[in-house]
C-alpha cells in the first residue's frame, strides 16, 4: 500500500510543477464559465415552463464544473502512461513487485488531484466574489458540504476506474486516440459536463442515470447545490461505491488478461 | 543447482506487413497480412550464481527477447525457464524482487523530479528496510559518483550521468541477479569505463549474477568470462571468450619500423610459409602472420640480418572482427 501512496505523492509533486498550464487553464475555464452562465441566463429569462433546476443552482453547478474540470473530464489524458505504452518504457513497470493496476490508479488519481488543486481555488474564489446573480452560493448546510466532498472524491475514483479501462485497451490498439475519443464523447455528455442532466429530455435522462458517468460530475455538483437532497445523496454515494467496485474488478481482470499477451518490441 | 535455467525457449511475434503507398494503406484497413518472426528457437542455457555472462548477437537476434522473458515481462510460446526456482512470468511479483534490470534504451527514472525522488519511490515499491536503503545508497553514491547529480532533475542529466543513475536505481533493492540490456549504449569512453568498473565491483562484492547484452565487444572483453552468442533466435556459441579468440583469431599483424632500407622486402626475402608482406615502405614494413605465433621469432631474426629494426609491434585481430567472422560462419 505504501508504494501506491508514494507514487501518488510523487505524481502529485510532479503535477504541482506545471503552474503555467494551470494559469492558462484558470483563464480558459473562467471564460467558459461566464459564457455558459450567460447562455443559461438568456434561456431562463425566456423559459415558457419552469425549468427543473433554478438559475441559482445552475450557476453554482457551472462554477463547480469549471473549477473541478480536471477532476471530472474524461477527455483529460495522462500522456505519461500513453508514452509508457507506446515507447516501451512500460517494460520497467513490469519489473516492479506491484500490481500495475494499483500503480496506475494511484498515478491517474494524483494527476487529476494535482491539476484540480492548482485550478479550483482561484476559480472558486473569483466565483464567490462575483456580483449577483453570477456568483456561486454556499451550500445549505455543513452536511450538504460534507456529502458533496465525499461524492466528489468517490466520483473521481469512479472516473479514474473508467479511464483505466481506456488505458488498458491501449495495450491492444496501441493508439490512445481511438478508444478515448469514443469513450470521452459519450462519457462527457452523459456525465452532465455539457448540460446538467435534469435539463435533458426525459428519455436521455433515463440513459444518463443508467450509466456511471454522471456519478463523477452531475451527482456531486447537484448535491452541492441542494438539487439532490442529503437523503438521496447517501443513496448516490452507495451507487458510486457499487460502480467503483464493479469497474475496479473489471479493470483488474482485463489488466491481467492483456498482461499475458503484451509485446515489448525493440532493443 | 544453477541459478538460472533456460531450456527449449520459443517465442514468435506477429508483424503486420504492407508495402508502401496509399492504395496498400487503404487495403490494409480491411485486410492485414501478418508475418511471423521467430525471435527465439529452442534457446537453452544455464547460469550459475556469481557469473558474468556476456550475451551477444547481431541486432534482432533475440537478445532482448530473452532478457524480457527472464525478467517476467514476456511470456514465451513454449519452453521452460526457472530463475532461483521460480518461473518468471508465473510468479512475477516474488520473482522481480530478486532481479534488477536496466534497459539501456529506456528510462525508469522520473523525468521531471530529482533522481533521489525516484530512488525513494523505488524504496517504497520494493519495501526496502530503511537501514538497507541507506547503506545501499551510500555504496552507490560512492561507487557510481552520484553525489553531485543525485539532486538534479533527470531531464538535466547527460546520458552518461543518467545511465549511472539507472544502474543505481536497479540495485537499490539488493537484487541477486542483474540484467543489463545494452548498458553502455551511447556512452563516451570515460562513462563506459565507470560503468564497467561498477559492474565488476558489484559482482565481486555482492556476488551478483550479471547477464549483459551489448554490441560493444570491449564491454565483453572487460567484463565477461563467458559469452553466449545468439543469432536468428538460436544459441550459436556458449563458452569462454579466450577459447573463442583461439578458435578464430589465428591471424596477427606485425608492424616493423626499421632503418637501413636497401631494396623492397617481399615474401621471397622472408620465405617463411604463412608470412606475407602486406606493405613495405622505406621505414615501415607490415606483415601478416597466418597460423599460430611460433614462427614470430624466426621472422624477427631473419629480418634483423638484413635490416636495422627500430620498433616491432604485434597486433592481434580485433575482437569485433572475430565476432563478425563468427556471425558469417553461422550465416546470421
Amino acid at each position: 500500500m505504501k508504494a501506491y501512496i508514494s507514487v501518488f505523492k510523487l505524481r502529485l509533486i510532479n503535477g504541482l510543477q506545471y503552474r503555467a498550464a494551470a494559469f492558462a487553464g484558470v483563464a480558459t475555464q473562467f471564460f467558459w464559465g461566464i459564457m455558459h452562465i450567460m447562455i443559461y441566463e438568456a434561456f431562463y429569462t425566456n423559459a415558457a415552463i419552469i425549468p427543473p433546476m433554478s438559475l441559482k443552482q445552475v450557476i453554482s453547478y457551472v462554477w463547480l464544473q469549471q473549477a473541478f474540470l480536471v477532476f471530472i473530464a474524461l477527455w483529460i489524458r495522462d500522456n505519461e502512461i500513453i508514452n509508457l505504452i507506446t515507447s516501451g518504457n512500460i517494460a520497467y513497470e513490469f519489473c516492479r513487485p506491484c500490481s500495475l493496476y494499483g500503480f496506475w490508479f494511484a498515478k491517474l488519481t494524483a494527476q487529476r488531484l494535482s491539476g484540480a488543486l492548482l485550478r479550483c481555488f482561484p476559480i472558486l474564489i473569483v466565483a464567490f466574489l462575483l456580483p449577483e446573480p453570477y456568483k456561486i452560493v454556499l451550500p445549505d448546510s455543513v452536511t450538504t458540504f460534507l456529502l458533496f466532498i465525499a461524492s466528489l472524491f468517490l466520483g473521481l475514483m469512479v472516473l479514474v476506474s473508467i479511464s483505466m479501462l481506456m488505458y488498458i485497451s491501449m495495450f491492444i490498439t496501441m493508439m490512445p486516440v481511438g478508444s478515448m475519443v469514443m469513450a470521452t464523447a459519450i462519457g462527457d455528455f452523459f456525465s452532465g459536463m455539457i448540460i446538467p442532466i435534469p435539463l435533458m429530455p426525459a428519455w436521455l435522462q433515463k440513459i444518463a442515470y443508467f450509466l456511471p458517468f454522471r456519478l463523477a460530475a452531475d451527482m456531486p455538483f447537484r448535491v452541492y447545490t441542494g438539487h439532490i437532497p442529503p437523503a438521496h445523496a447517501l443513496e448516490g454515494i452507495i451507487t458510486q461505491l457499487v460502480w467503483l467496485g464493479v469497474l475496479v474488478l473489471i479493470g483488474h481482470i482485463a489488466m491481467n488478461k492483456v498482461q499475458k499477451r503484451i509485446v515489448v518490441q525493440g532493443g | 543447482m544453477p541459478q538460472i535455467k533456460v531450456s527449449g525457449l520459443y517465442k514468435t511475434f506477429k508483424v503486420a506487413r504492407r508495402t508502401s503507398g496509399l492504395r496498400q494503406a487503404a487495403k490494409s484497413l480491411f485486410y492485414r497480412k501478418y508475418d511471423t518472426v521467430e525471435a527465439l528457437k529452442d534457446v537453452s542455457f544455464t547460469v550459475d550464481t556469481g557469473e558474468i555472462v556476456g550475451y551477444i548477437g547481431p541486432n534482432g537476434a533475440g537478445k532482448s527477447t530473452t532478457i524480457k522473458i527472464m525478467s517476467g515481462i514476456l511470456v514465451p510460446d513454449s519452453g521452460r525457464c526457472t530463475i532461483m526456482g521460480r518461473v518468471p512470468w508465473k510468479e512475477r511479483i516474488p520473482h522481480v524482487r530478486n532481479i534488477g534490470v536496466v534497459f539501456g534504451q529506456r528510462t525508469q527514472l522520473w523525468w521531471d523530479v530529482p533522481v533521489i525522488d525516484s530512488y525513494e519511490l523505488l524504496r517504497d515499491i520494493y519495501k526496502i528496510p530503511r537501514k538497507d536503503y541507506l547503506n545501499n545508497l551510500d555504496l552507490l553514491i560512492c561507487t557510481l559518483e552520484l553525489k553531485d547529480i543525485i539532486n538534479t532533475p533527470v531531464r538535466q542529466l547527460s546520458l552518461g550521468q543518467r545511465m549511472r543513475c539507472e544502474l543505481g536505481a536497479s540495485l537499490l533493492h539488493n537484487p541477486k541477479i542483474l540484467f543489463l540490456d545494452e548498458p553502455t549504449i551511447g556512452l563516451d569512453a570515460g562513462s563506459k569505463i565507470a560503468v564497467r568498473q561498477f559492474i565488476k565491483t558489484i559482482n565481486r562484492e555482492k556476488n551478483v549474477t550479471v547477464i549483459l547484452t551489448t554490441h560493444d565487444m570491449s564491454d565483453i572483453e572487460a567484463l565477461a568470462n563467458r559469452i553466449l552468442l545468439i543469432g536468428r533466435g538460436q544459441i550459436l556459441y556458449d563458452g569462454n571468450l579466450d577459447d573463442l579468440k583461439g578458435r578464430f583469431s589465428t591471424r596477427k599483424t606485425i608492424v616493423i619500423n626499421y632503418r637501413g632500407y636497401s631494396f623492397p622486402i617481399d615474401d621471397k626475402t622472408i620465405s617463411i610459409p604463412g608470412i606475407s608482406v602486406v606493405s613495405c615502405s622505406q621505414q615501415k614494413l607490415t606483415l601478416r602472420v597466418d597460423g599460430n605465433g611460433s614462427m614470430l621469432a624466426d621472422v624477427i631474426s631473419r629480418l634483423s640480418d638484413i635490416i636495422d629494426i627500430v620498433d616491432v609491434s604485434i597486433e592481434s585481430q580485433p575482437i569485433d572482427e572475430i565476432i563478425l567472422k563468427l556471425y558469417k560462419e553461422y550465416a546470421v
